[in-house]
């Protein structure tokens, strides 16, 4: 009995390994690709960026820096990915590319699983211009990007105000780390970095100059 | 039991729909199928999990001893949902993010161990390895239907494609309701087709 049943568990261990090692590298290939690919998206034209970005934590969230060079090597612009936990559904991925200055230029939700028909139309929502939820080209510094109901600018996906949140959430946090991060130096192995809410709004008020 | 091969697929694709007529799995159904495209990608992946656990499981079934029988059958439905998942992340990333914890999940989807408990156990190696393909195509019919179906009447997309604009979509539809309402109303049709 339990002969048989060690078996079978080792006999699946040892599959599972083979199989894992088999998709290994297609997994992460996949991942660097479809980051690659966003990079790309949301960024005005570059050629090339840091390989290794810029990690920062703020203890809640986790956003990674991307800095956009172009032939000369002058800064030209910045893909943030950042996320949120308080979508309808759970965890919600985007990058979003920010110039020098720091105008959005573009933005791609990455991964989301929010409600088709609802809270997914944030793939598009916040690029088109029916009302006012347009935040392409949108300054976070002067603009406030909160959906109207809290008093902000931006519309909220209609009946999706929780996901649109969340979506305007990550996109604030994700400018958050650009200025945060837009003189520091590039060290070739970066630690995470976890800045604290003091340090954090020293930066903020900082910025508003930029 | 002794059925002729065409037989035990057409009974697991209409006479024996596990959606339709077992209603069993009923959580990965009403949660995947919001639109065609996810449900016909859970279908399949249940469908390669039910192979694969069927056949292996008539393989074994002489040599697993009868009190230990249920963890040996979980093991192996376990390792098929993981190879099933780690194959789908690697080659098709966009079903991977959509489907998300419901790929695992088929793990404890009742079919699975159902059918490796009703039918696997005692036929041998080939019918229960059609007896997957047939279950786990009416699973997957069952699912696209359905998908389709929601998709349809939410947002007026069938697979994405679209079919009239998505403002005069019923966006219940789409959400948990409009999943038993369709489902109840499919279940109804089905069974008024198999009475036929």
């Amino acid at each position: 009995m339990v002969l048989v049943l060690t078996g079978i568990t080792l006999f699946a261990a040892v599959a599972l390994a083979s199989v894992h090692s088999l998709t290994k590298e297609p997994i992460t290939r996949a991942q660097s690709a479809q980051q690659q690919e966003a990079i790309r998206t949301v960024l005005p034209a570059f050629d090339h960026v840091d390989s290794k970005p810029i990690v920062m934590n703020d203890g809640v969230e986790t956003m990674k820096v991307f800095k956009a060079y172009d032939k000369s090597n002058v800064f030209v612009g910045a893909a943030v990915e950042s996320s949120s936990n308080n979508g309808y559904r759970g965890h919600i991925d985007v990058m979003v590319g920010f110039d020098k200055a720091g105008i959005i230029v573009n933005y791609i939700v990455l991964q989301q699983n929010e409600t088709p028909g609802l809270g997914a139309k944030m793939v598009d929502w916040f690029k088109t211009n029916i009302m006012h939820q347009n935040i392409i080209g949108k300054d976070p510094a002067t603009a406030n990007l909160t959906v109207s109901k809290e008093g902000g600018e931006i519309d909220a996906i209609t009946s999706a105000t929780i996901s649109s949140r969340a979506f305007l959430f990550a996109v604030r946090n994700a400018y958050f780390a650009f200025v945060s991060h837009l003189d520091a130096p590039v060290k070739p192995e970066t630690e995470p970095i976890s800045v604290d809410t003091t340090k954090v709004n020293e930066n903020e008020t900082k910025e508003p100059g930029q | 039991m002794k059925k002729s091969g065409f037989r035990i697929i057409l009974n697991g694709l209409l006479s024996e729909n596990p959606i339709f007529v077992l209603i069993l799995g009923m959580c990965p159904t009403l949660a995947t199928t919001n639109s065609a495209i996810n449900g016909m990608s859970m279908g399949l992946a249940t469908l390669f999990v039910l192979f694969g656990s069927n056949v292996a499981v008539s393989l074994l079934k002489n040599i697993i001893p009868d009190k230990v029988r249920i963890p040996a059958y979980v093991v192996v439905i376990a390792t098929f949902v993981s190879v099933a998942e780690m194959l789908i992340h690697a080659y098709f990333p966009v079903i991977y993010d959509s489907l998300g914890i419901f790929i695992p999940l088929i793990v404890v989807n009742c079919i699975v161990l159902g059918r490796a408990e009703a039918f696997a156990a005692k036929n041998t190696v080939f019918s229960s390895a059609l007896d997957g393909i047939g279950m786990g195509l009416g699973f997957t019919f069952a699912l696209t239907l359905l998908g389709i179906v929601r998709e349809l009447l939410g947002t007026g997309k069938v697979f994405g494609q679209i079919v009239f604009p998505d403002s005069y979509g019923a966006l219940i539809f789409v959400l948990a309701p409009g999943a038993f309402i369709a489902l109840g109303y499919l279940i109804a049709i089905m069974n008024k087709v198999r009475s036929l």
